[in-house]
């Protein structure tokens, strides 16, 4: 069994399949883990609603921090969105989401690909020289270190192989799908199930905080 | 003393002229990667280069590669090179059956020890009944024949790799030559069915030379097998601009668009396709508007559906996937009633304790 096969076949099954029970395990077994029912009237009727709503508006730091955290929001923002697009965008990874699910859409002319790829892996960059360089503000674990270096690696493989550099092409896609392997397996278990996290932890502490009656 | 022609005399009375030998010598060299200076040289050796013995042993195969190599269009140097060869044993080609054809292969091995080449093509099943010619195994009777080789080349796929034979299920437990022999040079030149001149290509450095050629990783020489096809195909524009055919028949295709979403395994195959052609440089198959199936490669068969991009998964279906989110959403649902009941139960006791 070449490298190739090998990442084609039970590598990336292992993965998804890993992926797939991780992100179910952790999303229901947090969700079915309710609080008790709090007694106490909530100071703001509207409490919930506005709860919900700081899932959008969380999406945006509060004024007072705009300066502070410009440059974190701006970069993470195009690191995000470039990110997404090329997972969702272009041509090869259409190909493998539709052998997977029978859906399939229009790609991304494959320059642009080529330039949001790009995008992607100068915008992590720049973010890890931020949390180099600023240590105190980021107060980094390992984890982070590790996350960064998971979700890197399928970026960099990713754009040698589209553009045929490197090692041979069935070596750098072999590898390019072996550290997208890494990257599935490890999300559920990680600080990358922020992608699901998000809507829940801002819907939380809405809600808490509208219960309490603070502004939110 | 039997008269032994040389290869000279042999296109001399085929009314070949030296010039046409010499480009032969020049195209060979090069292709092979050689100094051009060797061309002469190459010239002088190959036209006073005496009949090597070859013995050619058919296994688990389907006459394709034989095929490829006597079907030219016209009779070329390289076609006559073949004929110019000792070919003292190949079931199709052979005048010779039953047992005079065995008595001239044991023959051949006996006069020629050491020195015979030994041409295979078709895998070997090691289920030594599924395949037996004149009572003997192929298993028996290529560790036979190779035991005074001196050398082994593989025609084919399926002697280099095991090929279709030995795709899954694999009934007859095939395996390629180089699985059994161990002790001999062994060339592989792989396709289904490899090109004729990689075919000549090594025969010719081996009578000029007296060796065999520089081989990459998988046994190929790398003068034939050393570039990929999809970074020599004329169709690689269209895949850099990301214009593909989504059909065989739509728009796409008839403009001549990259057929990598039609399933070509180019960008993972390595072979002289794209640039030497076939039938005499006349097209190949990514030409002719079928995505390469990547037949020089280990296990293509195998490797995922001919028609599938060579970036979808090859693991059959998601229904493990679906599976795999139901048993870990039931993992999730018990992991939270056993912390609630913990949590419960350490509440009972701090109160009970109160």
């Amino acid at each position: 069994m070449s490298l190739l096969e090998f990442a084609r076949g039970p590598a990336i099954h292992a993965a998804l399949i890993i992926m797939a029970a991780g992100i179910a395990l952790r999303i229901i077994g947090v969700l079915a883990l309710t609080r008790g029912a709090d007694l106490s009237r909530p100071r703001d009727a509207f409490g919930n609603f506005k709860g919900y709503r700081t899932v959008f508006s969380r999406a945006w730091p509060s004024g007072e921090f705009t300066t502070t955290t410009r440059y974190q929001t701006v970069v993470a923002y195009i690191f995000h969105i470039a990110t997404l697009l090329v997972v969702v965008g272009i041509v090869p990874h259409i190909e493998f989401i539709t052998s997977l699910t029978g859906l399939a859409w229009p790609a991304l002319p494959n320059f642009v690909g080529v330039a949001l790829g790009t995008v992607a892996l100068a915008s992590l960059i720049a973010l890890i020289t931020r949390r180099l360089a600023k240590p105190a503000v980021y107060n980094s674990t390992v984890g982070d270190y590790v996350t960064w270096i998971i979700v890197a690696l399928p970026l960099l493989t990713g754009l040698m192989a589209f553009a045929h550099v490197g090692l041979r092409y069935e070596t750098m896609l072999a590898l390019h799908i072996l550290s997208s392997a890494l990257l599935f397996a490890y999300m559920p278990f990680s600080k990358l199930m922020h992608a699901f996290w998000f809507i829940f932890s801002r819907a939380q502490s809405g809600l808490a905080y509208a219960h309490k009656g603070v502004r939110i | 003393m039997p008269h032994e022609p040389t290869f000279g005399g042999l296109l001399q009375s085929q009314g070949i002229s030296r010039r046409a030998f010499l480009k032969f010598c020049s195209t060979t060299a090069s292709l092979m990667a050689l100094p051009a200076g060797i061309a002469p040289a190459m010239a002088e050796a190959l036209a006073s280069a005496r009949r090597p013995s070859v013995i050619w042993l058919s296994f688990q195969e389907c006459t394709g590669c034989t095929e490829a190599l006597t079907r030219s269009s016209a009779p070329s140097i390289e076609a006559l090179m073949f004929n110019f060869i000792s070919l003292d044993y190949h079931h199709t080609l052979q005048a010779a059956s039953g047992d005079a054809a065995e008595h001239a292969r044991e023959q051949a091995q006996h006069e020629n020890a050491g020195k015979y080449l030994v041409l295979v093509d078709g895998s070997v099943p090691l289920d030594e009944h599924c395949s037996t010619v004149a009572g003997i195994s192929n298993l028996a009777m290529l560790k036979e024949a190779c035991a005074n080789a001196a050398a082994v080349i593989n025609i084919g796929t399926c002697s280099a790799y095991g090929g279709i034979p030995m795709a899954k299920p694999n009934p007859t437990r095939a395996v390629a030559v180089g699985d059994i022999i161990k002790d001999k040079p062994i060339v592989n030149v792989p396709g289904c069915p490899p090109m004729p001149l990689a075919i000549t290509g090594v025969i010719a450095q081996y009578l000029t030379l007296g060796r065999l050629p520089e081989l990459d990783h998988l046994g190929r020489p790398v003068a034939f097998f050393g570039e990929n096809i999809h970074d020599r195909c004329y169709r690689r524009p269209f895949y850099d601009r990301g214009e593909f055919a989504e059909t065989f028949d739509d728009e796409g295709a008839r403009k001549g668009w990259c057929l990598y979403k039609l399933g070509c395994k180019a960008p993972i195959a390595y072979n002289a396709c794209a640039h030497i052609k076939w039938n005499n440089g006349v097209s190949f198959p990514i030409q002719s508007g079928h995505g390469c199936l990547g037949c020089s490669e280990p296990r293509f068969w195998d490797i995922g559906g001919v028609y599938e991009s060579v970036a979808t998964g090859n693991f059959g279906d998601s229904a493990k996937l679906g599976a795999a989110a139901v048993a870990g959403a039931a993992a999730g649902v018990g992991a939270a009633v056993l912390a609630r009941r913990k949590k419960t139960e350490l509440a009972a006791h701090e109160h009970s304790s109160d």
